[in-house]
């Protein structure tokens, strides 16, 4: 029986990244409403839009390729990899030797190649716009990403995702300038990866401030929903990636089935507040010209760089 | 590594961070903005080290610090660019990623030749002499790519800044007469500055410097 | 007891015409001060002769034979320049160049900076010798734009922001020295004595200090005029008031070179080679050939004679990095002979530039026609600094060039070619102005003649005999400076 523990736990998680995803993106649309003054359609309303798309059929334009089509679930795929190997309940998941946390950026790139060509694939104005901003969001942000998890690496000597946060989660409470800086860097990536405020506005249609709207203009019904939910649970593994390599504090380090029942409610407060803190600065951020993205993520590349440059100076 | 060491370390990232800051900062009250945070970083490291190492002379030097790079300096400077007209400066910088990537190699280097001192030091504060020397390093690359006079300043004083910090990171900080004087010395700098700036503006009608290339060698003015 | 007398002296006077101003003794009141820490500093320099190098004040001041000489080099240059400057500024009073408030200012300024070299030369304190350079700086920054005219003020901006950030590198260098010699002399104002230092020099660590040396050149090198951080030499000397670039090149660099020199001996002595000689050679002798060839481009009467100055500071840095008794001791003579010189050569040039009304060579005639004295006096001056028999410069330019042919034969060629140039460049300029038929448009000017003669017999004197008490002082700073 013990032997399945960690095979549960998998599970466990695999499900939990499905289904509380769009709980967290309810939550943040929520409390958005709550901030600016507005009554909110409940915390659930993103179940009902998934399960009023799911029931909708499918408009394809005549001209849609095979790329359009498969992009969907190829999308859907690359992240619910990518949430199976982020230890977001358990340190201990045996998927998460089959990739590090250099895969996990290409998962994530994966998914981003493959819904930019499928904005273009149609041939509308606005899916072409909205990818090629799209990928030059993503050359920018990739080398921050990259940056942040190396000096988070450097800082648990190995690039497991498993590892390093069984690593930061064995010290006790610390400030060390690194990783304060990865924070400081990730959190600013996060907003850019996730098509947040200030950098892309994840709930307007004007044509020309969309970013990620414009590319998935053209999808509806099942390929939709697939997307949306894509797009919450890269929110989510997102979010809780930060919460695993910065506050690992709370996720437990065996693989004792008794341990998932606190975890789950740790990180559920933990993600809790990380939300808020979002809704908090996307209330108080203007969405910048799309000319200042490069400078905001320029900032992030800097400031990732400096906390690795300080992870040799200092702390060496 | 205790606590208050790892704070220092913070803060001593913090210096490297608004260095950086003050390199790709274009609008002039940004640049006073940062500078002033500078400062109080330096401020307040200097008095942590003077917390942690005993030194009852750092609080003074970081008390200094405090008026001096945190209140006066930005003030005047602040007064100066109100009273000239032209916090709405912004100054065309070529080049931001290249400045930025000299910017590390810079700080690379100064890993590199205090070594040595790392080696020999035993002060909860020896790692933090290479950043100190970036913040002086990079003060000078900062003269080195502005063109406006006011920004020219910012940068010397920056690079005052990271010799200050030099002092408290090596020794616990020189002997107070001489950061005494040191912090006169600087004063009084502060107001030659204030002083050319009025002088420059009288004479060339504007505060680039790129006006002041009358004197080549080819010329021999 | 002196020594506080002597401070004590400039920085009232400074004071005193601070408040003062632009009123008619004002110059005089200059001069007076000037002559009297001239003359204190002879009382000086009678103890040190007499009962050898002293600490004063609590170890703050030393005193030895290698700075004595300098204090009365500077009190006397000082003293012909207040002098010489009570013709010259009138003239430019006159001629509406410089305000009210800016002979208020430039007498003020000219006794603070006496006073900042002062304090740099006594001081026993590494640290305040830094404070100190960076107030000489201070000091004569505001007077090279006395004049307000935009390359003026650019003059001074460069002065002023090259000369600012090479001293910060300099005390980047002082804190590393501290850090050396915490660790074996202790905690305080102790660890920054030179008299200390010197006592441990052997027990502090080597790698620290060459470090350390690499800023203090790159910081104090600036100051001197080494090539390649030379830029802002020529401007503020061409820009500011004659007066200032006579005291600039004739004791700024000096002083600074001084500073340099204590550093370098103390360098050598913990790394127990001549490493940090050897790097001054090289700056020494590449600024003697950029400046010899820039001579000859020179349109610019001050400028020209500024590149002069670097020259022969890169002459005297070489001097001192070859080390040995033979070059220290022609180092030693070549700075003397070479401030006496410059500054009288200055002095001509603030003269014939005021006769002519411009600083360009080509249009400075026939001097010796329009004011023989000033004309024979740049005549001789040239003849000096380019190092012929028998004035002083060539006496210590040819100490130095046979201790070079003894220990680095290798660099003679470069050495006599740098001389060589410059001397052309230097002969050939100085003959289209000094000789043929002046222009008609004029100015009358009261020249000061007496600067100039006094300081050109005292070069001639030191060409032809060498004073007792003068070989003694070599000899001794010799033996400080092994």
């Amino acid at each position: 029986m013990r032997e399945a523990f960690p095979l549960l736990i998998e599970a466990c998680q695999i499900a939990l990244v499905l289904f509380a995803a769009p709980l967290l993106a309810g939550w943040v649309r929520a409390l958005k409403c709550w901030t600016q003054g507005r009554t909110s359609p409940g915390v659930l309303q993103p179940y009902r839009n998934l399960i009023k798309l799911f029931s909708k059929d499918i408009v394809l334009a005549h001209n849609a390729s095979w790329v359009f089509r498969f992009t969907p679930y190829l999308l859907f795929g690359s992240v619910l990899m990518a949430g199976a190997i982020i230890p977001i309940i358990s340190v201990d998941l045996p998927l998460s030797a089959t990739a590090d946390i250099i895969a996990l950026v290409a998962l994530f790139a994966i998914g981003r190649f493959f819904i930019a060509l499928a904005g273009m694939d149609v041939g509308t104005a606005f899916g072409g716009m909205g990818s090629s901003r799209e990928m030059m969001i993503a050359s920018l942000a990739e080398p921050a990403v990259l940056m942040t998890t190396f000096t988070v690496s450097l800082f648990g000597h190995t690039t497991s995702l498993s590892e390093m946060v069984r690593f930061i989660g064995q010290q006790n409470f610390f400030l060390s300038p690194s990783m304060v800086f990865a924070a400081i860097a990730f959190v600013l990536t996060l907003l850019a990866e996730t098509g947040r405020v200030p950098v892309d506005n994840p709930v307007t249609h004007l044509e020309l401030t969309m970013i990620h709207e414009g590319m998935i203009l053209e999808y509806s019904g099942r390929y939709l929903a697939l997307v949306e939910w894509a797009g919450m649970m890269k929110l989510f593994i997102f979010t809780s990636l930060g919460v695993a390599l910065f506050v690992p504090w709370g996720i437990p380090q065996g693989d004792d089935l008794m341990d998932i029942p606190l975890a789950v409610l740790i990180m559920a407060g933990k993600l809790a507040l990380v939300a808020a803190g979002i809704v908090l600065a996307e209330t108080g951020l203007a969405k910048m010209r799309i000319f200042r993205v490069p400078e905001f993520l320029g900032t992030a590349f800097l400031i990732a760089t400096l906390g690795m440059l300080s992870h040799f100076i200092l702390e060496m | 590594m205790t606590f208050t060491a790892q704070i220092i370390n913070v803060l001593a990232a913090c210096i490297l961070l608004t260095s950086f800051g003050l390199l790709v900062q274009r609008r002039i009250y940004g640049l006073l903005r940062i500078f002033a945070w500078q400062g109080l970083f330096l401020s307040a490291s200097t008095a942590l080290v003077a917390y942690t190492a005993g030194m009852n002379h750092l609080y003074i030097s970081a008390a200094l610090t405090l008026t001096l790079k945190v209140v006066v300096l930005p003030y005047i400077l602040y007064v100066l660019v109100n009273r000239l007209n032209i916090y709405r400066d912004v100054e065309p910088l070529v080049n931001i990623p290249a400045t930025m990537l000299i910017g590390i190699v810079l700080v690379i280097f100064s890993y590199h030749l205090t070594a040595p001192i790392r080696e020999l030091s035993t002060l909860v504060t020896r790692t933090t002499l290479a950043v100190a020397l970036s913040t002086v390093l990079l003060g000078f690359l900062m003269m080195i790519t502005r063109k406006k006079a006011v920004t020219q300043i910012i940068g010397f004083l920056a690079l005052e800044n990271g010799l200050f910090f030099a002092a408290t990171s090596a020794t616990y900080g020189m002997p107070l007469v001489i950061e005494l004087g040191v912090a006169l010395d600087i004063l009084i700098a502060a107001f030659i500055f204030g002083i050319f700036i009025f002088q420059i503006r009288t004479t060339f009608d504007s505060l680039d410097l790129k006006e002041m290339e009358k004197l080549k060698e080819h010329e021999g003015a | 007891m002196i020594i506080v007398a002597l401070f004590t002296v400039s920085l009232f006077s400074a004071v005193m015409l601070a408040i003062i101003g632009d009123r008619r003794l004002a110059a005089e009141i200059n001069i007076l001060a000037s002559f009297a820490t001239f003359v204190i500093s002879l009382f000086l320099a009678v103890d040190v002769y007499h009962s050898g190098g002293m600490t004063a004040a609590d170890n703050y001041f030393f005193v030895d034979a290698f700075n004595v000489y300098l204090v009365v080099l500077t009190t006397f240059v000082s003293t012909t320049t207040a002098v010489f400057s009570r013709n010259y500024m009138r003239f430019e009073r006159a001629h509406g160049k410089v305000g009210h408030k800016g002979m208020r200012f430039y007498h003020a300024m000219f006794q603070m900076f006496i006073f900042a070299m002062l304090l740099a030369l006594l001081t026993n304190n590494v640290g305040v010798l830094w404070i100190s350079m960076e107030l000489a700086t201070l000091s004569t920054v505001l007077l090279v734009s006395l004049y307000r005219t935009p390359s003026s003020v650019e003059a001074a901006w460069k002065y002023f922001i090259l000369c600012g950030v090479g001293i910060a590198l300099a005390l980047f260098g002082t804190i590393l020295l501290y850090f050396a010699s915490e660790k074996v002399v202790g905690e305080g104002t102790q660890g920054l004595l030179w008299t200390n230092l010197i006592l441990v020099s052997d027990r502090l660590e080597p790698t620290i200090l060459s470090l350390a040396f690499i800023f203090f050149v790159v910081g104090y090198g600036t100051k001197v005029g080494l090539v390649p951080l030379h830029n802002w030499l020529p401007d503020a000397h061409s820009e500011g008031p004659t007066p200032i670039s006579a005291v600039l090149s004739g004791l700024l660099l000096n002083i600074a070179l001084y500073a340099l020199v204590r550093c370098k001996v103390l360098v050598n002595k913990a790394m127990g080679s001549n490493w940090a000689g050897e790097i001054m050679m090289g700056f020494g002798i590449l600024s003697l050939i950029v400046a010899s060839f820039s001579l000859l481009r020179q349109k610019d009467v001050k400028r020209m004679f500024a590149y002069s100055s670097i020259e022969h500071m890169g002459i005297a840095t070489f001097a001192f990095g070859l080390g040995g008794p033979i070059a220290t001791f022609g180092g030693l003579l070549h700075m003397l002979v070479h401030s006496l010189t410059k500054s009288s050569i200055f002095f001509t040039v603030g003269h014939a530039a005021q006769i002519s009304g411009t600083q360009h060579i080509a249009n400075i005639k026939g001097l010796i026609k329009a004011n023989p004295l000033v004309g024979w006096g740049m005549v001789f001056g040239v003849i000096a600094i380019t190092g012929m028999p028998p004035f002083g410069v060539f006496a210590s330019e040819f100490l130095i060039l046979t201790a070079t042919m003894k220990y680095a034969p290798m660099l003679i060629p470069l050495f006599m070619l740098g001389i060589a140039v410059a001397f052309a460049a230097l002969f050939r300029k100085m003959q289209t102005m000094v000789f043929g038929d002046p222009p008609e448009v004029r100015q009358e000017i009261s020249a000061a003649h007496v600067p100039v003669f006094l300081h050109m017999a005292l070069v001639l004197v030191l060409g032809l005999y060498f004073p007792q008490f003068l070989q003694r002082w070599f000899l001794d700073a010799v033996e400080i400076l092994k």
